[in-house]
């Protein structure tokens, strides 16, 4: 192999490497440093490897990281719930369908995420039709939806569906039908194919689906803005203001990094425990 | 396991403690019943009126090119098809809207569908464990089925570490591990090299037998059909053209289509000259009992199997067999024996298998634009009726899927 041929993949590897490089390596480390430093935007800062940035960021807020992760959770369920049949649909039912039912899947993009979200808030307003019917069935027991932890998850749901969506069509459309076929013929009820079978298979689709709906929701703070009120506050809306609006940018950085500890911890732990035999339906468990 | 891990054991050892079980499964076996069976998917109909009786503990074998129907005859069986009219019986019950998981027949897939999450030992215990077999029995009965197929030691791999012939064996043994009252083969051994699938087709009789579980096998390879079934049903276009057993099939084609499919098509167009007398290409009159069955002046086709044609120099010909003459167009070395090519006449061409008795005999076979003379023993002629001419010559008969050694 010629040194021109070696060469080939670094050259393919280095506009991405680069990009990483400038826009998230160099950031992170500046980020990093900075949430170890104290001083003010006036007067400059200085690396004082003040590690109870930290400390602090954790016990003053610790009300919001519980329910960042409590929202991302619920919405995560909600869209597996909702995501699951409706790739399950698209997947095998759908017959000439699929194409234009993928594409209302990811038709939302075509609108900025900012002015959906601003849409929910007027479906979700006190005189909006949505309410009204809300109220008559008594599912809105204050008399409006807006500022409220449902009206934040089902934001939070609304918005990641896609990222759900998506990863389990391609799963379940990459399953061989036959391997159904097969589970009815060796006296596998509907149901039990169903949970011996298929669930196992995509369970690659389904974690995927997690971990894109969770990430992002755990970190959002426009749906809380909008739909939320002030107690619906999430860890996002608490590092955007200390950044835009107080300008404590070492609290900030602190904050950003714990969360993104939390996030990584419970990925690993996640991935441990979704990657072993118990989680892909080992048979001799099931009964 | 001993030797190539391909090769199937060739003793499946049938005094095993397990076989009680197996030859309790045999007389609880059953029959299939097809009763004016259809079935039409939009405005193609892909089987066409059938009615078919498969016997219990049978080796039954649809056979018949891609497109004829007989997948889908069998998945209809299976319960994965809901026939559009007609009956399906299994066992003298009729199975009409029960689904796959509630009949008592088992499938073995043309693609295995081994389900890739479990162990060889979970994918055989599937069946067992959904039935609520009590655990020490799937133990015992999964452990012996494995040992059937020779593949005990690989019980707790996955399938994608096995080969494609090993992959198989663990469809089989999932399927007869249930001991169902009848075993559907869709085309099981279609993905496998020539040697392997031959190995299989042995171990697969031997294994029918043992079990005398209903086999209902579907292939479109002819001479896998000849090798292992009781009887075979010939299909073309959603309908059974012939449903006998093998020797009859091969030696007394009842259409231009199954003396095509099934061999080599040595059809000579014929006319009958009286009640028991026919007349072959403008050539020689051959008296012939077959003619009973055509009225006078009906056109016809004579069929002579290959290796029961003799080619010899016109001077030397037995003058008290019928024959034609024709010209020597080629000649090809098989191994065992010659394949010649002979034209009789225009569009009539003859093959003829010799046996390569002898290298001396077979250096004086007679070369290419030799005049001979083709005979045959009046008893291996045989007549069909003429079909639609296209059918004749639509199975895929080209010269190199001759059947060589069947009967």
């Amino acid at each position: 192999m010629s040194l021109r041929q070696r060469m080939t993949p670094y050259w393919l590897l280095a506009p991405g490497l680069l990009w990483l490089v400038i826009f998230f390596v160099i950031p992170m480390y500046y980020m990093g440093e900075l949430s170890l430093k104290t001083g003010t935007v006036q007067t400059g800062y200085e690396l004082t490897w003040a590690f109870s940035n930290y400390s602090d960021a954790v016990s003053q807020y610790s009300e919001q990281f519980i329910r960042s992760f409590w929202y991302a959770g619920v919405a995560t369920v909600f869209c597996l719930l909702i995501g699951y049949p409706l790739a399950y649909a698209i997947a095998f039912k759908a017959g000439r369908w699929k194409n234009l039912m993928l594409f209302a899947v990811v038709a939302p993009f075509f609108t900025t995420y900012l002015i959906r979200t601003i849409a929910w808030k007027t479906i979700l307003d006190d005189s909006s039709p949505v309410v009204s019917v809300l109220k008559f069935l008594g599912m809105a027991p204050d008399g409006h939806v807006l500022a409220t932890s449902g009206a934040v998850i089902a934001g939070l749901t609304y918005n990641f569906l896609p990222f759900m969506v998506l990863p389990l069509f391609t799963a379940l459309e990459r399953l061989d039908e036959r391997l159904l076929e097969a589970g009815k013929d060796l006296y596998a009820s509907t149901a039990q194919t169903f949970f011996r079978i298929t669930l196992p298979l995509t369970m690659p689709g389904i974690i995927a689906g997690i971990l894109l709906t969770f990430i992002p929701a755990a970190g959002d703070y426009v749906n809380a803005t909008f739909l939320g009120g002030t107690g619906q506050a999430m860890i996002g809306n608490v590092i955007q203001s200390k950044y835009l609006v107080v300008t404590d940018y070492s609290e900030a950085a602190a904050l950003s990094f714990t969360l993104m500890a939390i996030i990584l911890v419970a990925l690993l732990v996640y991935i441990k425990f979704a990657g072993t035999e118990a989680l892909m339906g080992e048979e001799e468990e099931a009964t | 396991m001993e030797g190539s891990p391909d090769q199937p054991p060739t003793d499946p050892e049938p005094d095993q403690a397990g076989e009680p079980a197996a030859s309790a499964a045999g007389s609880g076996s059953g029959g299939v019943t097809l009763e004016g069976v259809t079935k039409q998917f939009g405005d193609f109909t892909a089987v066409h009126d059938m009615d078919l009786d498969i016997a219990d503990g049978e080796f039954f074998t649809m056979l018949g090119p891609s497109g004829c129907g007989k997948t889908t005859t069998l998945r209809m069986i299976a319960g994965f098809e809901q026939p559009t009219t007609g009956k399906v019986l299994i066992d003298g019950s009729d199975v009409a809207g029960l689904p796959a998981y509630k009949r008592p027949t088992n499938t073995v897939f043309q693609s295995y569908a081994l389900f890739p999450h479990m162990t060889l030992e979970e994918n055989v215990g599937f069946g067992l464990k959904r039935q609520k077999v009590p655990k020490a029995e799937i133990k015992e009965r999964v452990g012996r089925e494995l040992e059937r197929v020779g593949l005990s030691r690989e019980a707790k791999r996955k399938p994608n570490q096995l080969s494609g012939g090993q992959q198989q064996r663990v469809a089989l043994a999932r399927a007869l591990v249930n001991l169902p009252k009848v075993l559907l083969l869709d085309e099981p051994l279609g993905a496998l090299d020539l040697k392997l699938r031959k190995g299989l087709q042995v171990q697969l009789k031997q294994i029918q037998r043992d079990v005398g579980i209903t086999f209902v096998y579907v292939t479109h390879d002819q001479e896998e059909a000849l090798t292992m079934s009781d009887r075979i049903a010939v299909m073309n276009e959603g309908k059974i053209e012939q449903c006998a057993d093998p020797e009859t099939v091969y030696d007394r084609p009842s259409s231009t289509f199954v003396a095509g499919f099934i061999g080599v098509s040595n059809l000579m167009p014929a006319v009958v000259r009286g009640p028991g007398e026919i007349e072959i290409a403008d050539g020689p009159a051959v008296p012939t009992e077959d003619a009973k069955q055509f009225t006078t002046g009906e056109k016809c086709f004579a069929v002579v199997r290959p290796e029961k044609l003799t080619v010899s120099l016109p001077g030397n010909a037995p003058g008290d067999q019928p024959g034609v003459d024709g010209i020597v167009e080629s000649s090809l070395y098989l191994g065992t024996s010659t394949q010649m090519a002979i034209k009789v006449a225009d569009d009539v061409n003859m093959t003829v298998l010799v046996p390569n008795a002898s290298e001396d005999a077979r250096q004086h076979l007679p070369g290419g634009g030799a005049k001979v003379r083709l005979n045959w023993l009046p008893e291996h002629m045989h007549l069909v009726a003429e079909s639609d001419p296209e059918e004749a010559t639509s199975g895929p008969t080209p010269t190199d899927q001759i059947t060589e050694g069947v009967n």
